[in-house]
């Protein structure tokens, strides 16, 4: 089997006696989807935040490539080739599309302590850029500023940001929620893709998209896991079952 | 305005600035240097404010330490050279930002807009309160400084029309240096801070560090600003550190428009000639200030700048505010 | 050092300490619960301080000068509420910045007209003139007792209002959480008013209990303003219990920074510079937890 890119033991983290994350253990390999699924506020955001570095764990550890990477700032971490996408879309919204992704690529170079040479004058950042904007097909607004696009088409701009760091582990927040049919598909196609290169955790409402492409499956309920395994038999498990039909403020595809 | 008309303006506005010295009378000649000085100071500000999204209100420390170090560096007997003294207050300057910024930088938002103007009144008291250099009364520059190649005086400070060409060399070269920063990969990077700062650690920048860049960037360009003016006064005294002209330099900055390039040039211009003139009518002029900038901030946040351009040709870079340069207040809303 | 002239300097240190509660806790307020930064609220400092001279001079009563600069001052605030600061909310900090300092302008140039540039000092009222003797050359003024009692009274208020109360609690939801707080019924706008005025009126009444024990002068507005600055970066901005703990500890920093080195030092050594010690505090803990001794954690 792959190596194992991100494992995670008893991950916790606690707001003010709430247990938003609840001892939580996964690992992620190379090669993998692994889906999360649960209801709204089961602690799905939360956990992908305490990855990333965007919240610190109150208890627990995180590993990346086997190195304990626990309580590293988002830029760290981000450096070592993580990548996340943010459910709420969190761009540069005055910015083109092609700057937002030009910017996010540009953390490419080692460093952007640069000052004399004009930053568009970086070919390879450009062009990453431009590659990641025809993946997520935007390559037609690519000179639009971001605030004027569709509501889809910025949730394909969180995409494209994420990726354009090149990270090898992706975490990814609800993609497709606010996507329109089209667009679903296109993105699926694409997580297919990078899916062979890449360690994806997935978070993600729609089931469709994620039976598609699942290879792990882990059901979160309250801030634990509820069930972990491969996709069909977690979906036939009855207790799953009951934790996802029986709560009726799940909505497939909340913003 | 269109691309053709701004070129126009700029040629126009280039030569009556370089055949004002041969025109203009004296005074006036002191003036516009004085102006000069401050777009560079103004300038070296909206590099935090404008493009950074860094309210700081104390930056005239790097201006005022900038001045102090010149004076207390100059003998009194003598010229002091101009190469040195200038490496000296700048280098002063910048490294007064470096551990200011080192500190007030672990803030963002309104504590860092409160720990600038605290550091820097520190550095009022501390030359108003000691001896060090002429407690409140401040210091004299006897002698301005000279530059000599050789056994030659190409630039005497002490003539104004020297003192001019000096002056507008270094505000057009400030001007040229912040719009090289500005295309460079770290100019995106700042301007990517001002505009969602959170995202951009995420995508693994350590904004600690660009900010604390900028910062010095910034103070050592203030200190230019500064070393400037206490050359060509004569006297520096705690004032030049003081929040009155953190105050009119911020003004300077919102007032032609911030995060434009020509904004600090029109905000010194139109403040300082607006001074003037309420200074010329009544001994409370100050009350007139505060009237048009209270009337500013209600009605034109944006600017002169903000008036005469579209949303295409900012350069690119989004105005500021359209992405939050004061991030709105409610993120670092705590508990009472 | 001898444990009167400590205790002196204790009771001198906690009453600067209190003082300057009643201006920070004002700044912080406004800023915790209306999101605007008010730089003229020093200001408001300096404008009690005169009132205060002012009037007693026109009133021939101190207490009676007290009561009309409160009753002024909540006027005033409620005026430049509606005003100036209502515009502000939601806005940028820059704007609100620069709104505020072109008030400080304006106010100062204001006191200039009104009042001249001149240093006046205002009467202890003969009520609390005298001292209390603590040995047989040294004695605590009675005036300086009651006033850190009165700050002492507002401040427990104060926690009352904002722990206990319907209004306290409004305040509390209002800065938590502005759009619930509408949904609820609250007039936001009034109670924002309220909020100004209430600060602005303590600002005021802090500079009108000062008057009789510091002079009355111009620049008194700034100086108050930046401590108070150091106050709220150290306490953590929009915590009240917060400003309490940091003023008190500005207080005694500052009246015995002045007093130690001096001693320590044995000669004068820029015994000025003790003036530092509070601006050396605000490093430490920028350095140590840049949020502010009282805040939550932000990760
Ligand atoms: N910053 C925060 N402060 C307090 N509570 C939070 C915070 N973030 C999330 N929560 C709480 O943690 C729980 C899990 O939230 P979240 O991770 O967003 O769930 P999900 O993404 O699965 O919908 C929720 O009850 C939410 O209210
Ligand atoms: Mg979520």
């Amino acid at each position: 089997m792959s190596e194992v890119v991100l494992e995670t033991r008893d991950l916790s983290r606690h707001f003010e006696g709430l247990a938003a994350v609840d001892g939580v253990s996964l690992s992620c390999r190379m090669s993998e989807v692994h889906a999360v699924i649960g209801p709204n506020g089961a602690g799905k955001s939360t956990l992908i935040n305490l990855l990333s570095g965007d919240l610190r764990p109150s208890a627990g550890s995180v590993f990346l490539q086997g190195e304990d990477i626990t309580g590293l700032s988002s830029q760290r971490i981000s450096r070592l080739g993580v990548g996340r996408s943010y459910q709420r879309t969190n761009v540069f919204l005055p910015f083109t599309v092609f700057e937002n992704c030009r910017l996010a690529a540009q953390s490419q170079l080692d460093t952007s302590m640069r000052f004399f040479r004009q930053a568009l004058r970086y070919r390879a950042v450009s062009d990453a850029a431009m590659r990641v904007i025809e993946q997520v097909g935007l390559t037609r607004q690519a000179d639009k500023p971001v605030e004027t696009l569709s509501h889809g088409e910025q949730r394909q701009v969180e995409i494209a940001i994420t990726l354009a760091t090149a990270p090898s582990l992706l975490l990814l927040d609800e993609p497709l929620a606010g996507m329109g049919a089209e667009e679903s598909v296109q993105i699926v196609e694409l997580l297919r893709t990078l899916a062979i290169d890449h360690a994806i955790l997935l978070v993600e409402h729609d089931m469709d998209a994620v039976f598609a492409l699942a290879n792990t499956l882990t059901v979160m309920v309250n801030g634990a896991v509820l069930e972990s395994g491969e996709p069909q038999a977690v979906r036939s498990n009855r207790l799953v079952q009951f934790a996802y039909l029986g709560e009726h403020d799940f909505e497939p595809n909340r913003v | 305005m269109s691309t053709r008309a701004r070129w126009i303006a700029l040629f126009v506005g280039l030569t009556l600035l370089f055949a004002f010295p041969l025109i203009g009378d004296r005074f006036y000649v002191q003036f516009v240097s004085k102006i000069l000085i401050m777009t560079i100071f103004a300038g070296s500000l909206n590099l935090l404010v404008g493009y950074t999204g860094l309210i700081s209100l104390g930056h005239a420390a790097f201006f005022g330490f900038a001045g102090y170090i010149l004076a207390l560096y100059s003998p009194d007997t003598e010229a002091a050279g101009l190469l040195t003294s200038l490496l000296l207050s700048v280098g002063s300057a910048a490294l007064l930002a470096l551990l200011i910024g080192l500190l007030v930088l672990r803030t963002g938002g309104i504590f860092f807009i409160m720990a600038t103007l605290a550091f820097a009144e520190m550095l009022f008291y501390l030359f108003h309160d000691t001896a060090i250099a002429g407690g409140s009364d401040g210091i004299y520059i006897y002698q301005r400084p000279v530059l000599m190649i050789g056994g030659w005086q190409p630039l005497d400070l002490a003539n104004s029309a020297h003192f001019y060409y000096l002056a507008l060399f270094f505000s057009l070269a400030a001007i040229a240096c912040i719009h090289m920063l500005l295309r460079s990969p770290f100019g995106h990077v700042i301007v990517g801070i001002r505009v969602n700062e959170q995202r951009m650690r995420a995508l693994g920048f350590d904004t600690y560090r660009y900010k604390l860049v900028c910062f010095v960037i910034s103070g050592a360009l203030a200190g230019l600003a500064g070393y400037l003016a206490a050359s060509q006064f004569g006297v520096v005294n705690p004032e030049t550190l003081g929040w009155h002209l953190s105050g009119s330099v911020l003004m300077m900055v919102i007032l032609g428009g911030m995060g434009t390039l020509v904004g600090p040039v029109l905000g010194a211009f139109s403040l300082m000639m607006l001074e003037e003139s309420f200074q010329s009518i009544t001994k409370h002029w100050q009350l007139l200030t505060g009237a048009v900038i209270v009337l500013v901030a209600l009605y034109l946040p944006r600017g002169f700048a903000g008036l005469l351009r579209k949303r295409a040709d900012t350069d690119k870079l989004p105005p500021p505010g359209a992405g939050g340069s004061g991030t709105p207040a409610a993120a670092e809303r705590p508990h009472v | 050092m001898d444990p009167y002239i400590f205790l002196i300097q204790l009771l001198n240190g906690v009453q600067y300490g209190l003082l300057l509660f009643l201006v920070a806790s004002g700044l912080t307020l406004i800023f915790g619960i209306m999101g605007v930064i008010n730089l003229a609220h020093g200001s408001f400092y300096m404008l009690g301080a005169y009132l205060a001279w002012s009037l007693t001079a026109q009133l021939g009563n101190f207490w009676l000068a007290l009561l009309a600069g409160f009753v002024l001052s909540v006027v005033l605030g409620i005026l430049l509420e509606w005003l100036f600061i209502r515009h502000l909310y939601r806005r940028d900090h820059l704007q609100q910045v620069l709104l505020t300092y072109g008030l400080i302008l304006i106010f100062s140039e204001l006191r200039s007209i009104v009042w001249g540039d001149d240093v006046h000092s205002v009467a202890v009222p003969t009520l609390l003139a005298g001292s209390i003797p603590l040995t047989e050359t040294l004695a605590y003024p009675v005036y300086r007792v009651w006033l850190s009692i009165v700050c002492v009274v507002l401040a427990a208020g104060m926690y009352y209002l904002i722990q206990h109360t319907r209004l306290g609690m409004m305040v509390r939801a209002g800065a938590s959480n502005r759009e619930m707080t509408q949904s609820l019924g609250i007039d936001i706008g009034l109670l924002y008013r309220l909020v100004f005025a209430f600060g602005v009126a303590l600002a005021a009444f802090a500079g009108m209990l000062a008057a009789p024990v510091s002079s009355v002068f111009p620049g008194m507005g700034n100086q108050v303003l930046i401590i108070c600055f150091v106050v709220v970066v150290i306490g953590g901005i929009g915590s009240v219990k917060g400003a309490m703990a940091a003023a008190l500890l500005i207080g005694l920093v500052d009246t015995f920074g002045k007093v130690v080195e001096f001693e320590i030092s044995g000669f004068r050594v820029l015994p000025e510079l003790a003036g530092m010690s509070v601006f050396v505090m605000m490093a430490i803990v920028l350095l140590w937890r840049p949020e502010g001794l009282f805040a939550r954690r932000l990760r």
